[in-house]
């Protein structure tokens, strides 16, 4: 049964650019790229116990990145891809280092202020990012010469690449490490004291969360062809947080429903009035008071009761 | 790293804690054989838990050295002392609650393994590490419960996950504290039999206050009063000594 509903949602996203028009490839893009970036987060807030507020740092680091070395520099996709990823995995080693001195209110605080810098000298270091005009037209990769030019190209690529995400991530959270930063976040002490570096632990994974948050803002640049300071702000890595909370950290499925759900809702909400905002933030009290431990969670328990009371 | 050979397991040299004003352990020490079975007791606040803490490096002394098997371990932080052999449980039951029992002893396994770093790979796929858990699990007599989350299970059996988390192990150094506190009568002959089938390789040094219970258990006794050493020699010369009856019955 569960194998039947994922080969048939594995067909449907396949085949989705033979029925979708160009406004839902598009949007579905943009849901794909939210996806791993909303993966990410999760692995440090659900699996590692550490909310952050700062994430947007490595997926606007990666973006600036990619996008500064291909247009001002002149260089290829290629290289520029592996420098940004390597910079922004370099740069999560050095914030995990001074952020990891706190936990809790305090680790959440330091990402904060650490992403409101990165933010600042995005807008006011105008000679090189531009400011507050961001860097418009950059141009998409051309993987094995082949462009990405048209919406279902490019959502090929994403789905490609957010499957090796899902997987890689998934993977990641079911192995011994995985097991180990769970421990960590549920009893520090006993982990310790059963032989595990607490401190290392946090650190290895919140560097490999800055790497896949550098992931998605590679494809990020590539979608949008521009790059504004916005992608750093405090806002965009709140949206995430509140895309993992409400879809349900410490899964697998929920920042994939929490990442939909928001581009879903800021998309048609925003068609019909500037104050999506709103609707937004009443969303998502619905959610906590109807179903405090996400979406995917309280989906799951409410088909467990109906289960169970039918028989 | 090979430690120096020392005819002592645990060396406790001049031990100091002060929260503060108030001294919790001034200058104990305590040389503890290899193998030997060492029941530690006290009143209330006489410092028991906090030298345990001490030892197990959750808390840093003010002054004082502890050494295992003759290494300097005082400054050492609590994950390097557990791959030196130390290992301990707690007072107060400190499990993962959403797990299940294997996986709980898996962790125990893990922890000492190169392989808790490992990323790319499903714990699942390591058969041995289960294998081992359910063997330990099987030990202390509850393979039956090994799919079951700890949530689900009766306090004096999680009492005795406690135990298996640290036998996984395979300690040199054990410390139990209050292994038997909150058992029924049943459950505490289980888990003194258990305690009484621990190999000698490994050092066992006890917190209890169920006297009939410890005692049995115990080759030397260490009495622990306003957090300084009173008595500290075999058991029945404790338990003779008048300054024990002065602290337990104040006469």
């Amino acid at each position: 049964m569960k194998w039947i509903a994922a080969t048939l949602l594995a067909a449907l996203l396949v085949l989705l650019p033979s029925f979708a028009g160009e406004f839902y490839l598009n949007l579905s893009s943009q849901i794909l790229i939210a996806v791993i970036f909303a993966l990410s987060l999760n692995l440090l807030v659900g699996y590692g116990g550490m909310t952050s507020l700062g994430h947007a740092s490595f997926l606007g680091v990666a973006a600036y990145i990619s996008a500064l070395l291909t247009s001002r520099y002149g260089w290829g996709h290629g290289p520029a891809a592996i420098v940004s990823i390597l910079g922004t995995t370099v740069m999560a080693a050095l914030f995990g280092v001074i952020a990891l001195r706190a936990t809790g209110l305090g680790f959440l605080m330091i990402t904060l202020a650490l992403s409101q810098v990165l933010w600042g000298l995005a807008y006011r270091m105008s000679d090189v990012t531009n400011g507050d005009n961001g860097i418009p037209g950059l141009t998409r990769p051309m993987p094995f010469g082949i462009p990405l030019d048209s919406p279902a190209a490019f959502y090929w690529f994403a789905l490609i690449v957010t499957a090796f995400a899902y997987l890689m991530m998934a993977i990641f959270v079911s192995s011994s490490f995985g097991s180990s930063l769970k421990g960590v976040r549920d009893q520090p002490r006993r982990m310790a004291a059963l032989g595990f570096n607490p401190w290392m632990i946090r650190w290895i994974a919140f560097i490999y969360a800055g790497f896949w948050g550098g992931v998605a803002g590679l494809l990020y640049v590539y979608y949008h062809k521009y790059i504004h300071p916005a992608s750093l702000s405090t806002a965009s890595s709140a949206e995430a947080l509140l895309g993992v909370i409400a879809g349900g950290s410490g899964t697998l499925g929920g920042p994939v429903a929490g990442a939909a759900l928001v581009l879903l809702l800021k998309n048609y909400a925003s068609a019909y009035t500037d104050r999506w905002n709103i609707l937004l933030g009443l969303v998502f009290l619905f959610i906590v008071l109807v179903m405090p431990t996400g979406i995917v969670p309280g989906i799951g328990k409410l088909v467990a009761r109906l289960r169970g009371g039918s028989r | 790293m090979i430690a120096p050979t020392s005819e002592y397991a645990l060396e406790v040299v001049n031990l100091k804690k002060a929260f503060g004003g108030l001294v919790v352990t001034q200058d104990i020490s305590l040389a503890i054989r290899p193998g030997e079975r060492r029941l530690i007791i006290g009143p209330n606040g006489a410092g028991k838990t906090t030298l345990f803490n001490q030892i197990s490096g959750d808390m840093r002394p003010n002054s004082g050295q502890i050494k295992l098997s003759g290494a300097d371990i005082t400054r050492l932080a609590p994950y390097r002392r557990a791959h030196l052999g130390l290992s301990r449980t707690y007072q107060i039951i400190t499990l993962f609650t959403g797990d299940t029992l294997e996986h709980n002893v898996t962790l125990g396994l893990l922890g000492l393994r190169p392989s808790r770093w490992q990323m790319w790979r499903p714990l699942s796929f390591y058969g041995d590490l289960a294998n081992e858990a359910r063997r330990v699990l099987d030990a202390v007599g509850l393979l039956h419960l090994a799919a079951h989350p700890v949530s689900d299970i009766a306090y004096g059996e999680k009492r005795r996950v406690e135990l298996a988390m640290a036998l996984a192990q395979k300690p040199r150094v054990l410390l139990l504290d209050e292994p038997l506190a909150g058992l029924s009568n049943t459950e505490r002959s289980q888990v003194k039999s258990l305690i009484a089938s621990i190999p000698r390789q490994t050092t066992v040094i006890m917190i209890e206050h169920d006297m009939d219970t410890a005692l049995d258990l115990a080759e030397t006794v260490t009495l622990l009063n306003y957090g300084r050493v009173i008595v500290d020699g075999d058991r029945d010369a404790v338990i003779a000594d008048e300054r024990t009856r002065e602290v337990y019955l104040g006469v």
